[in-house]
């Protein structure tokens, strides 16, 4: 199930299929540890579309609700 | 030669750069941009070397400004020149991306393998000496916050040397970059720690938003308790029991009046000399700075840093993004809001690291208008808290209610977006001592630079208004937008003329004025909103420019009538 960071339940892993994005936001992930075929666990979301919090190689990164709506993952079930 | 200090952000790059150097830093900004950096020197084999802490990057690809400075300052480096690049053992793969970047331009380099002892914790193994085989460079393993292994990397700078990579494109550098981490490294699995356990709980709507509620209650309290501790117990006793005797003395003997004794001494009140109402040059000049301000700043920088170096700031900013985009904000903005609940000068400073022009104009307002300082604070609450809370809470709350709603009002009016918070949250670390020390001790020199000057200087400017009779004038000018509308007696003029220059001294003149408590509150608030100090203003200068500079001024001052206005026609009684 294809699903977007920002709709993805807390608690839930998947792995990252496809970035939304331009080039510039694509590197700024890049940098940061998120590119595709990476396993990134959701960690939290706060309330009223507020930044989401995932982690990726055990540790956590803050992602803005609009950036989070355009980050695609590939849910896993466990 | 020189020794540049490379790495990912929160990789604990600083800590190994204080490790290195001495206690002599300079801070200073890259010419032409606004992004800053700090050196220092070391001696090496004899020699005094300058050791450059380069801005954090994470990759030679910039996308920020810093990142744009960071690579340029490498692009610079001379052909003797070495680059120490610091690496986050626990988070190697990433960290990796930039090393191998380094690794394909022609500089020397030596790794620093830091976090090495957190990397052992979290059950990561790295084969050093397989490392430094595959990158063909120096690979020293390194716990900065101890100390650990920087002896070793020091000794080992000279055995730099150019990396043996290939350029890459980025698709490349990443399957070698896995390539080396299945190679060097080998993960076992271990169990949620406590740390871990707390790291997810502060971030989680639910346990983080109480927790940070109550950290921020908890911090506010020890300041307080601190604070006060440190003026009942020393500052107060030391100026009362052993400096005030001298200075009666001194009194006596300048014949207890006339010129020369009011600028030194001050009036005398009963006979006596009273510290915060004299405002003589050794009496009040002295006292207000040292024994009343002072213990607050000491209090608050000390819980700031270690609230910094634990972590838990990026948290504090990521919970509160969503408040902060109302505002026109980024959860970074809390940032340099918090440090201007310090002084409003390192705060608009801290303001760069916010990435756009907008949200720098609506920080630094919000900051000037609603961000009272320590210093301040300290004397707002010495005058108005012993009427009672609530009336702290009439001038906190209104400052509050300003920030929020011109933040508000900003967001609509100024043009552009905000953009989006994109962060890496750091581990939870206990901070070592000696660095925080480090930077308490420079927080403190800057501040004393800072206020003792000013505020003699606003003792004698003060005692001059007195004499020529400028005062008057300005009464005259202003006295109906301060009687009429906000209700104050003519003679708080002289207060706000103060609080151009230090808004603590500002604040510590109306005391002497016998105002109602009403009146007190007005004024103080007044004075909170209308216009930051010079040395504040000094610095909103530079960073806003002047035409920023004079909508934000414009914004202050129609503010301070209105509110001062508002304020005394609502309060009846």
């Amino acid at each position: 199930m294809r699903v977007s960071l920002a709709d993805m339940e807390p608690g839930q892993s998947g792995v990252l299929v496809e970035i939304l994005g331009g080039h510039g936001m694509i590197r700024r992930l890049d940098a940061l540890g998120l590119r595709l075929c990476k396993r990134i666990r959701k960690v939290s979301s706060m309330l009223m579309r507020g930044p989401v919090v995932v982690e990726v190689d055990g540790f956590q990164v803050a992602i803005g609700y609009g950036m989070a709506s355009r980050i695609i993952l590939e849910i896993m079930e466990e | 030669m020189r020794i540049l200090l490379m790495g990912n952000p929160n990789v604990g790059k600083s800590v190994v750069f204080s490790r290195l150097t001495g206690a002599r830093v300079i801070a200073s900004n890259y010419p032409g941009t606004t992004v800053s950096f700090t050196s220092g020197y070391m001696h090496l084999n004899g020699k005094r070397v300058e050791v450059i802490d380069v801005p954090g990057t994470y990759t030679l690809d910039p996308t920020s400004k810093a990142e744009e400075v960071a690579v340029q300052m490498l692009e610079e480096a001379g052909p003797d020149d070495v680059v120490i690049i610091v690496v986050d053992a626990t988070r190697l793969e990433r960290n990796l991306n930039l090393t191998l970047q380094l690794l394909e331009r022609n500089i020397p380099v030596v790794v620093a393998l830091n976090m090495w002892d957190d990397a052992k914790h979290k059950g990561i193994s790295i084969d050093v000496q397989k490392l430094e085989e595959i990158l063909g460079v120096p690979v020293i393993p390194t716990v900065a916050v101890s100390g650990e292994g920087i002896s070793d990397l020091a000794a080992r700078i000279s055995e730099a040397r150019t990396g043996n990579m290939d350029p890459h494109d980025v698709e490349e550098r990443w399957s070698h970059i896995g390539n080396i981490v299945t190679q060097v490294q080998k993960i076992t699995h271990r169990h949620h720690t406590f740390r871990d356990v707390l790291e997810e709980l502060s971030v989680k709507p639910i346990s983080g938003l109480p927790m940070a509620a109550a950290i921020v209650w908890v911090a506010f309290k020890i300041i307080r308790f601190i604070g006060e501790g440190l003026i009942g117990y020393i500052f107060d006793p030391l100026f009362s029991k052993l400096y005030a005797p001298l200075m009666m003395r001194l009194s006596a003997l300048l014949g207890g009046a006339g010129f020369l004794h009011d600028i030194l001494i001050g009036k005398l009140i009963d006979g006596e000399i009273d510290f915060t109402q004299s405002f003589g040059l050794l009496s009040t000049g002295f006292y207000v700075p040292l024994a009343m301000v002072l213990p607050y700043v000491l209090a608050f920088y000390a819980i700031l840093g270690i609230m910094e170096d634990f972590g838990y700031l990026p948290r504090l900013a990521v919970l509160l993004d969503n408040v902060m985009h109302r505002v026109g904000l980024h959860g970074q903005a809390i940032v340099p809001t918090i440090l201007g609940l310090g002084c409003t000068v390192p705060g608009a400073l801290a303001s760069r690291i916010l990435e756009t022009r907008r949200e720098r104009f609506i920080v630094l307002t919000l900051l000037a208008i609603a961000v009272p300082c320590t210093a301040q604070t300290a004397m707002i609450v010495g005058l108005v808290g012993k009427h009672g809370g609530r009336y702290l809470l009439i001038v906190y709350g209104t400052l509050a209610v300003l920030w929020l709603g011109m933040g508000y009002i900003l967001n609509k009016v100024v043009k552009g977006e905000s953009p989006e918070i994109l962060l890496e949250i750091p581990s939870y670390h206990l901070p070592p001592v000696i660095p925080l020390a480090k930077k308490l001790w420079m927080r403190m020199a800057g501040f004393l630079k800072d206020a003792v000057p000013f505020m003699l200087l606003g003792i004698v400017l003060m005692n001059i208004f007195f004499t020529t009779g400028l005062v008057d004038l300005a009464a005259k000018v202003f006295g109906p937008v301060i009687t009429r509308m906000m209700g104050l007696p003519k003679t708080v003029i002289v207060a706000l003329m103060m609080g151009f220059l230090r808004k603590d001294v500002a604040v510590g003149m109306l005391a002497p004025l016998g105002l109602t408590v009403k009146q007190l509150v007005i004024a103080t608030t007044v004075l909170a909103i209308y216009f930051p100090c010079i040395a504040a203003f000094v610095v909103l200068l530079k960073e806003l420019g002047i035409k920023d500079m004079a909508k934000s001024a414009g914004i202050m001052l129609a503010l301070a009538i209105i509110v001062g206005s508002l304020l005394n026609l609502l309060w009846r009684g």
